[in-house]
């Protein structure tokens, strides 16, 4: 029992990485000797003030770049670029205007060579299940951008990746549509018992969504805070936390934590 | 309710019919310049006003036109001018963007080259013709290859800054599912740059007619280039205009057959 436990928890393990940019002018340090580990089916949030590397850590989970220092383990293996078990959400939708609905969001399974018949019908399915149908033939600029952004996640979804890393999805869209789509991804990975990464700059999203926060201060990068969601907003999804009298009150602790961050 | 559907309905239908009337007003301006500008011409040859011998007037060179039409000859001309304008541009762009994309996928190959660009892009190409002749051959070969090397250049620097601006985010999306470097210029970057790709087209149709034309002047064999320095040498000026008009015919369509392209091509952007 508790080596099941211990290997769950090993999901993925991010030991001790550090990584530099380097310019003509200067290094710049923008992650700091990171370490965590997150256990499979896990959503996490990193919160953080600009600059502390928050996209950079995504940016090497996925293997896109290679840290200064340190490993990323995911299932006891190193990460490898050519052959990613991640999903990678950006800000906006990234959609190719060039390509209907259907052909992006069997993108993915082109590249990875996997675009069977079967994988595109799942995906087109997967389409339906989040409420759009009928829109298969369409270009991306002709829907709206919670539909754009709710066709890139069946994008990312669609190659079954192990972990998912959601780079602020939700920071380009109105406050409504944000809300909604909250709700929709939340629900979407539970049922799927994806495990997520998601950085983003609003507390009570990640407070809504999450089962665990992690602080990061900025210049260099350090993970300074971890803050566990208690047990009956993890339970509720988004938009029910966000009614929760306990969710105002972990809203302040954080927002206290990180002005003082910012002000230091 | 219904009432003011109805009224909005009308309005929408004057709202057509004023963009009908304008459109047709400005075709209906265009025509008149035409006709009136060979109206005059003719007119100003025919009362002495310009010199007929080097203006020549519109009515001969329309008759130059039909018994040049009639004996064969100007068919081949025409033909042989296409052709090379054609196959010129053709290999001016695909040449031009086949260098834009080794210069992508070698970033150092495009550092070293960075200085030699430069060099032959200022470079004024037709002057390479007497050498381009004597290494190729005085025939439609050398032509050809005017046509396309005047365009080469401009096209690779054009294509390859595109291909350079291209959102890289679009390229990230590739990278999280493991694209190669092929995967992500035929996916993203070639893609994405196509409207440029277009639009530097319709500057080659311009560029290739040039160096067709000098070609054809170097070579003097046949040919619309030929036409007129023949038409020059010998005073014949309404050989000289007839060309000329031609030239500017084809290479008007020419011009508009790619724009349609265009329409076609990137209407879901």
């Amino acid at each position: 029992m508790i080596n099941v436990g211990e290997n769950q928890m090993n999901f993925l393990v991010i030991d001790h990485v550090s990584h530099t940019y380097f310019t003509r002018q200067s290094a710049v340090t923008a992650l700091e000797n990171i370490s965590f580990m997150i256990q499979e089916g896990e959503f996490v949030s990193f919160l953080g003030p600009s600059g502390c590397g928050k996209t950079t850590l995504l940016s090497i989970i996925a293997a896109l770049i290679k840290p200064t220092e340190g490993t990323v383990l995911l299932e006891g293996s190193k990460i490898d670029s050519m052959n990613p078990s991640v999903g990678y959400m950006l800000q906006q939708d990234y959609l190719f205007p060039w390509k209907t609905i259907e052909e992006n969001i069997s993108l993915g399974l082109k590249i990875m060579g996997i675009d069977t018949n079967e994988a595109k019908q799942k995906a087109l399915n997967l389409l339906s299940e989040i409420g759009l149908k009928g829109v298969e033939k369409y270009y991306p600029h002709q829907l709206s951008g919670g539909m754009r952004q709710r066709a890139a996640l069946v994008r990312t979804l669609a190659t079954n990746p192990k972990i998912l890393l959601l780079d602020e999805p939700f920071s380009a869209l109105d406050y409504q549509t944000k809300l909604k789509l909250e709700e929709l991804v939340w629900k979407t990975l539970k049922d799927y018992h994806k495990t997520a990464l998601l950085v983003t700059h609003d507390i009570g999203e990640a407070i809504a969504m999450s089962d665990r926060i992690f602080l990061f201060a900025a210049r260099p990068g350090k993970l300074v805070h971890t803050f566990i969601i208690p047990e009956e907003l993890r339970s509720l999804s988004p938009l029910a936390a966000r009614q929760h009298p306990r969710f105002s009150e972990l809203f302040q602790s954080i927002w206290k934590e990180l002005d003082q961050l910012e002000t230091d | 309710m219904k009432r003011i559907d109805h009224h909005i309905q009308l309005l929408h239908e004057q709202y057509l019919v004023s963009l009908q009337k304008e459109k047709r007003f400005v075709r209906f301006i265009q025509l008149l310049i035409f006709f009136i500008f060979f109206l005059l011409w003719e007119i100003a040859s025919k009362q002495q006003w310009i010199d007929p011998l080097l203006f020549s007037s519109p009515s001969n060179i329309w008759e130059l036109f039909i018994a040049k039409l009639a004996d064969g000859s100007l068919l081949s001309h025409i033909g042989v001018t296409l052709f090379e304008t054609l196959l010129g541009f053709f290999l001016g762009t695909l040449l031009g963007t086949m260098l834009a994309a080794a210069l992508w996928w070698f970033p150092r190959l495009s550092k070293v080259a960075d200085p030699y660009l430069v060099v032959l892009n200022a470079m004024p190409k037709v002057a390479l013709g007497p050498i381009l002749i004597v290494a190729l051959g005085p025939g439609f070969t050398s032509i050809i290859a005017m046509g396309a090397i005047i365009s080469i250049i401009i096209t690779t620097i054009v294509v390859y800054t595109t291909f350079k601006g291209v959102d890289t985010n679009y390229i990230k999306v590739l990278k999280t599912f493991g694209a190669n470097r092929w995967q992500c210029f035929i996916e993203a970057v070639l893609p994405a740059s196509f409207p440029t790709i277009i639009s530097t087209l319709k500057v080659n149709v311009g560029l290739s007619w040039v160096g067709v034309i000098v070609g054809e002047f170097l070579v003097s064999k046949q040919g619309l280039g030929y036409m007129i320095i023949y038409g020059f040498q010998v005073f014949n000026f309404t050989l000289v205009l007839l060309s000329l008009l031609l030239i500017a015919a084809f290479a008007t369509v020419m011009y508009q057959v790619v724009s349609y392209m265009e329409k076609k091509l990137i209407k879901n952007r």
